[in-house]
């Protein structure tokens, strides 16, 4: 298992680092939007890590519910930490390559705004794991991860259906795409979803190990307190 | 005691309460005519305009007043340890939410009826689409708000600073019934557009979210 990780920790490292040489190097530069365009290789990567860190938040927190597996709890909390973060880093790289080629910092777009509200959702997660007192928590944050994963369609439809009342700037557009710029996304797709499950394993391992040393603190003060009496 | 009587006599209790103290409506009504008075100074709007805004002014302002009122629903049962009553009690769990969202909804309902004339007076509304709409949405509007608002108000019982966790989780969730709500009313006011979709979509919403509540609620009530 320990090996299992370190393979998997020097492979991300591997892709990771010939990613980056193909979308610094290799893929040629676009002919419209420039260097800025390169942003697009870790933008859209990110994207998809975060929605699919969503995607294992929401089938852990079902499992926890099902089963009361406190290892689904873990992971739970491990891919929702991850996900924001990750969702964070298409939010900020987002505006940066949307000013220089779209004159606009952000727009009430489909995408951006869905994006958004995912991000708002699992704040709200994360914070009310934070702020939460019982010993309960993980039963009070599944349902919240289920109440969240039902509100996505509603929020597709309903602000597919707002923009589609009110005329939006042009966004995106057709072309074809030259084969290295492809290959270059593409491997950054995969660098990129193994770097999101790494970070999420790792902090996955940290939770469950933090919560051995808790259940154990725990036991051992109970003896004392025995032992004492 | 069955269920329909259970959820009964709570509702009736919380009424009664609600009549003798007038903690919640009162709260809830100077709490939206301060923000109809703030958003009227802040906004200047003109008849024209405030056609425009008046749906999203008039649902942020019942959105805030409402969470008062949502945030003493449990509360007010952690005294003398009521909830840990209903917790030991074979009563179905289900009845009690149900009891505790009719309850929110009769509220804020009673807030509406109120405000929606000073806010007619205030911004010199006139409805120029089909105003017969107009309950319908707001009926929509507020269960969809209240159903969600009493759950996340049972989830937030156990955090520390209670009061400002039920914003933070119920605001983030309720985006697309706030943007139905919102746009429903405006397409209404200016009769521009038909506000079908919207009230289909705060349908949906409603449907889907009670459900969803019926079926997680005794985890949330039971869980210590």
């Amino acid at each position: 298992m320990k090996y299992l990780f370190t393979i998997f920790a020097v492979l991300t490292a591997v892709l990771l680092s010939y990613g980056l040489y193909q979308a610094l190097v290799v893929a040629p530069t676009e002919q419209t939007m420039g260097e800025v365009q390169r942003i697009f290789y870790y933008h859209v990567p990110s994207a998809w890590a975060a929605f699919c860190l969503f995607f294992v938040n929401l089938v852990a927190s079902i499992w926890y519910m099902v089963r009361r597996n406190r290892k689904a709890d873990a992971l739970a909390l491990a891919a929702a930490e991850v996900g924001v973060v990750f969702c964070t880093i298409v939010l900020v790289t987002g505006p940066l390559w949307a000013r220089p080629v779209w004159g606009i910092w952000w727009t009430w777009d489909l995408r951006l705004t869905l994006t958004l509200v995912l991000w708002l959702i699992y704040v709200a997660y994360l914070i009310l794991r934070k702020f939460s007192t019982s010993g309960q928590t993980p039963v009070i944050a599944a349902v919240l991860a289920i109440f969240g994963a039902l509100d996505v369609p509603l929020v597709y439809f309903s602000i597919w259906f707002f923009r589609t009342q009110h005329p939006q700037p042009v966004v995106g557009g057709g072309g074809s795409i030259d084969p290295r710029m492809l290959h270059a996304f593409f491997i950054n797709l995969i660098a990129f979803s193994c770097f999101g499950a790494l970070v999420c394993w790792s902090r996955y391992r940290f939770e469950m190990a933090h919560r051995d040393v808790e259940d154990r603190q725990a036991l051992e003060s109970i003896m004392e307190a025995g032992a004492s009496r | 005691m069955s269920s329909d009587g259970l959820t009964r006599a709570t509702l009736i209790k919380d009424l009664r309460l609600e009549w003798r103290s007038k903690d919640a409506i009162n709260s809830m009504l100077f709490f939206a005519l301060l923000v109809v008075v703030i958003f009227s100074f802040a906004f200047d709007p003109t008849a024209e305009e405030s056609r425009q805004i008046a749906g999203g002014l008039v649902w942020v302002a019942f959105l805030f007043a409402a969470v008062v009122a949502l945030n003493q629903t449990w509360a007010r049962e952690l005294r003398n340890q009521v909830l840990d009553a209903y917790r030991v009690s074979p009563a179905p769990p289900n009845s009690l939410f149900l009891a505790k969202a009719l309850g929110n909804f009769i509220f804020v309902t009673v807030l509406e009826a109120l405000m929606t004339p000073l806010f007619i007076v205030f911004y010199n509304l006139r409805a120029l689409g089909p105003a017969w709409q107009l309950p319908i949405v707001a009926v929509l509007g507020t269960w969809a708000l209240v159903v969600n608002g009493t759950f996340f108000a049972a989830m937030s019982l156990r955090t520390r600073s209670r009061e400002i966790m039920l914003p933070l989780l119920l605001f983030p969730i309720s985006i697309p019934a706030l943007l139905a709500m919102v746009e429903a009313t405006t397409s209404i006011l200016t009769g521009e557009y038909s506000a079908k979709f919207w009230i289909v979509l705060l349908v949906a919403y409603d449907l889907l979210f009670t459900m969803a509540s019926l079926l997680l609620f005794s985890f949330v009530l039971h869980a210590e």
